[in-house]
């Protein structure tokens, strides 16, 4: 056994956390960074800060991904580490050239205090930033919050710093995403595509994360949104924000600086959220909804009703980000699966009456928590005292596959054990398709490999 | 950067801080303490104490394998952390800290917990050593700190002092067992990334060389505590273990050498030293059967791939030891190192440990603990000492670690802390066939055309150490120097010329 520790005694906790279903803030703002052409991200804190979290999003991607650090020393600790951003900055824009350097804080930089702000705006009193170049900053304290709050952190700044407001609107909508892969991005400008209504997507990590393989390595490849596109967005008829976890901050600093009023939706994943989305979309483009997707939206309902005997009932397992997770446990209830144990990290107490709201009286006998101790080994607990028939999560759920032998469809933040996530979307009617696909290969390989011979099913 | 002369004394700046603002392939003293020291022992709690991150990263991602027997502790697949909130750094964290330790205590029941400290604790103050002794005093069980920072000194290799202080004040020498084997030996600094320690296990069991301890793969804290009856420790990774070898040296008397397992004739020329520091014919001649039987195996391998990739041209920038041992896996197949350098090294990992006196200690060195040791009366090994002496006598080398550089070829380039800049000329001016570093630089210089092995991780494959690491690691120079992939990123039409055609849809 893997995990031969875990035993279906639940003890109550209240400080230790084992597994977590959550990391830390920073990687989220470095994320979000690397989806702004020409960035480079910058961590003020320890060089390890910076180290781990390149390797996370190397490990979920493979694919270059760039940044510095402040490299803090015991003395920049103690005396503050104004000094070593002052340098970073400096060697950054001498050596690296980027257009904009997004600098995020640690748990180390937000201890001793530093203010990033007041920094930022010494090093361009002194000169430091060269003429057209910008440093974007965000707050992004590892001890508050998850890696999802790290992301909407430097979604606000990006948004906040560069949306200008002229005298002219522009017919065109914000699309604020959260934290979703660069298939999933790519998958959103082909809706608004078939929509027909004009766009900025912000963040964008297509062409980011996804980069072809050409002989040469590009620092900052082609992706990514401009700055001219988020100026731009001072001037938008209304921002959609996809996720209020990660995209409600960014939305309110839009609406606060430049007057653009919002809406905050889910992630367009499954069947309803992707209704909601697809009519927020028609209404704040004032287009009517294309054929074209009304067929997709069909083809996904044709497939579940083609395989419903093959989900329903099935008791789901769930672990991850808010954002991510709602609107596949809506999903799941919509396809009559039983969402039945749930944890997120990260937390909001929006969490729990949306949980309420989709699984109250579908699925009575559901357990959920989200925020402190919230984590990996709750939910195995639980599944140790009532097993499920499928788990979805990250790549750490396949410890407790194993042990389990639950079938394992892989969707969050990190998958480091297969590829997949960062070509094929799982966002619109087409990716509901593709999620339904990977459940049910999951389950019937199950079936496949484990059911008596004579049981052995030709037709599926 | 050093054009390296090994006929000369050249000095190489090392352990020295790294620029703020360069894109460096350091990481920090906790990653070092818990991520490489600490974290492949099985039985034992690993707790860190800090915001959630520090933990999350360092579970599970250096491919630490381990075998615990049926019913064995094995914690290594969990990740435990105190979470901290912004509470705990406005209030302080030891209650918390306390309560996670009582915790994990009640739900697992584990003989030894191990707390780490991250950045945020020693800024606030909290004291995870007096947490230790208090807990350790409730619980009864083994319970120490590690004040591994992440701002402390310049790199990982910080936080491998820092643990090997821990380990050897906490943990070695607290079970005085009685004696095994006619043989006994440590193996200190080899971490079983991809399964390196079965490998070696397998030949040291085969030899009748009883293995006490490995620090630390596939590794228990159980195993640990009776270290310090071994005959001899053999030190793989000097950089990162040296200093436990001196300390058991100076308490125990045991003597230690710089073994080599990477590579097939290193590894016949580790297993012989060891055969002859003991001096027993029986051992003599059952290491020198194992090294024939497998160096011909080896060797068959070794001939049908060494017309395929020799002469081509590699670069290793990696860690604090595997720059230099793998050069001798590459020396096997005809293959070149023009470049290399370690991520985390100090002086005598390249010129050698003659140099360690002149090594100025600098403010990043200063606040890491010299521990003072002093001779365990009791158990100090009186004969140990004078068969070192004796041996010495006769030219066999003890404490003998040259470093990198002698072993490199004149003109190669040595480099230090190797930047993405740097690595981007460098793969511009020799265009090396392989590149080896770890899972930051993967995609950097394979985007470039260049296939880069992962020097950490192995790139999830191994075991590379012994002879049957040696044959694995030959084969997959084959495939990886072999492919044809690399030839066809080039469309066939890429330098066809434009056409406009008549039947496009805008046409």
């Amino acid at each position: 056994m893997l995990l031969r520790h875990t035993t279906k005694e639940v003890k109550e906790r209240k400080a230790l956390t084992v597994n977590p279903a959550k990391t830390c803030q920073p990687v989220g703002a470095m994320y979000a960074a690397l989806g702004v052409h020409g960035c480079l991200p910058h961590s003020h804190g320890s060089q390890g800060c910076c180290s781990y979290h390149r390797s996370a999003l190397t490990r979920h991607y493979k694919e270059p991904v760039m940044a510095a650090t402040s490299s803090f020393t015991e003395g920049s600790s103690v005396f503050g580490g104004q000094a070593n951003l002052m340098q970073a900055i400096e060697t950054i824009f001498t050596v690296y050239e980027p257009e904009i350097i997004a600098v995020h804080s640690t748990c180390l930089s937000e201890t001793i205090g530093d203010d990033l702000n007041q920094i930022v705006i010494k090093a361009r009193e002194e000169g430091k930033v060269p003429l057209g170049k910008f440093i974007v900053q965000a707050a992004t304290p590892s001890y508050v919050g998850s890696h999802v709050t790290g992301y909407a952190n430097m979604l606000e700044a990006f948004a906040k710093y560069f949306a200008e407001k002229t005298d002219e609107k522009r017919r065109q909508i914000n699309l604020l995403s959260g934290w979703v892969e660069p298939a999933d991005m790519r998958e959103l400008k082909r809706i608004m595509k078939v929509m027909k209504v004009k766009s900025v997507l912000l963040p964008d990590t297509s062409d980011v994360l996804d980069t072809p393989m050409t002989g040469k390595f590009e620092m900052y490849p082609k992706g990514g949104t401009t700055i001219p596109e988020m100026v731009s967005m001072g001037d938008s008829m209304q921002s959609l924000g996809l996720g209020e976890w990660a995209t409600e901050k960014a939305a309110i600093a839009l609406d606060n600086k430049c007057r653009v009023p919002f809406e905050i939706t889910d992630i367009p994943l499954g069947i309803k959220a992707t209704d909601r989305f697809i009519q927020a979309l028609a209404k704040a483009g004032r287009v009517s909804i294309p054929d074209q997707i009304s067929e997709e939206r069909g083809r996904l309902i044709d497939v579940i009703t083609d395989m419903h005997q093959y989900l329903y009932g099935k008791r789901v397992a769930i672990f991850g980000d808010p954002d991510n997770i709602i609107p596949l446990i809506e999903f799941l209830v919509d396809m009559d699966m039983k969402p039945v144990y749930i944890v997120s990290g990260t937390p909001g107490k929006r969490f729990e009456e949306r949980m309420g709201e989709i699984l109250s009286e579908r699925v009575p006998e559901a357990k959920y928590k989200n925020g402190p101790q919230a984590d990996m080994f709750l939910m195995h607990q639980w599944i140790k005292g009532n097993p499920v028939d499928l788990l979805i999560g990250n790549t750490y759920g396949k410890y407790i596959a194993r042990d389990e032998n639950i079938p394992f469809v892989r969707m969050g933040f990190p998958i480091i054990d297969r590829i997949g996530h960062s070509y094929f979307s799982t966002l619109g009617y087409m990716g509901g398709l593709r999620i339904v696909e990977k459940i049910l290969s999951a389950l019937m390989d199950k079936q496949d490999a484990t059911c008596l011979e004579e049981k052995f099913e030709l037709v599926m | 950067m050093v054009i390296n002369n090994p006929s000369e004394d050249q000095e190489v700046m090392a352990n020295v801080r790294t620029i703020p603002g360069i894109i460096t392939q350091r990481g920090c003293t906790y990653a070092g303490c818990k991520g490489v020291v600490l974290g492949p022992t099985r039985d034992i709690i690993n707790l860190v104490h800090g915001p959630i991150g520090c933990s999350f990263y360092a579970w599970l991602t250096r491919r630490n394998q381990t075998r615990p027997l049926e019913g064995e502790e094995n914690f290594i697949n969990y990740c435990f952390s105190t979470d901290m909130q912004d509470s705990n750094i406005v209030f302080g964290g030891e209650a918390k800290l306390k309560d996670a330790v009582r915790e994990a205590y009640e739900i697992f029941k584990p003989k030894a917990i191990g707390i780490f400290s991250t950045c945020p604790v020693g800024l606030i103050g909290d004291d995870v050593h007096s947490v230790s002794r208090d807990m350790k005093e409730e619980l009864g069980i083994n319970i120490f700190g590690f004040s591994c920072e992440g701002y402390r000194g310049v790199s990982q290799s910080a936080g491998h002092h820092i643990a090997n202080n821990g380990v050897f004040k906490n943990v070695v020498g607290l079970n005085d067992r009685e004696r095994t084997g006619k043989f006994q030996v440590n193996m200190l600094g080899e971490y079983n990334i991809g399964g390196d320690a079965f490998e070696l296990e397998a030949l040291f069991e085969e030899a009748g060389i009883t293995l006490l301890s490995t620090f630390s793969g596939n590794s228990t804290i159980k195993s640990m505590e009776y270290s310090h009856t071994a005959d001899l420790n053999m030190v793989m990774c000097h950089r990162s273990i040296n200093y436990i070898a001196e300390m058991m040296e100076e308490k125990y008397g045991i003597p230690w050498i710089k073994v080599n397992f990477i590579g097939a004739e290193s590894t016949a020329k580790s297993l012989r030293k060891v055969a002859d520091y003991f001096g027993d014919e029986g051992l003599k001649a059952k290491v020198e059967e194992i090294c024939a039987r497998e160096l011909a195996k080896v060797n068959a391998v070794k001939l049908s791939i060494v017309p395929k990739v020799q002469g081509k041209l590699a670069m290793m920038f990696v860690g604090g030891s595997r720059a230099h041992h793998y050069q001798d896996l590459f020396n096997e197949l005809g293959i070149r190192t023009v470049s290399a350098g370690y991520e985390f090294a100090h002086r005598d990992d390249y010129e050698g440990r003659k140099v360690m006196p002149t090594i100025k200690i600098d403010a990043d060195s200063r606040n890491i603990e010299e521990l003072v040791v002093g001779k365990d009366e009791k158990l100090y090994r009186n004969d140990l000492v004078e068969k070192k002496a004796a041996l010495e006598s006769k030219g066999f080398e003890f404490k003998d670690y040259n470093g990198m550089m002698p072993d490199m070829a004149k003109n190669s380039l040595v480099i230090d802390d190797v930047n993405h800049w740097e690595t981007e000329k460098l793969i511009e001016f020799y265009k090396p066939d392989v590149f080896c570093a770890g899972i930051k630089e993967k995609y950097v210089v394979q985007k470039a055309g260049v296939p880069l092995k992962q020097l950490h991780s192995y790139d999830y494959g191994g075991p590379y150490a012994g002879f049957g690491g040696a044959i694995n690691f030959f084969i997959e120079m084959e495939r990886m120097l072999g492919t044809n992939i690399w030839k066809m990123i080039d469309a066939p039409w890429k330098n066809e010329s434009e056409l406009v055609g008549s039947m496009t849809i805008d046409a």
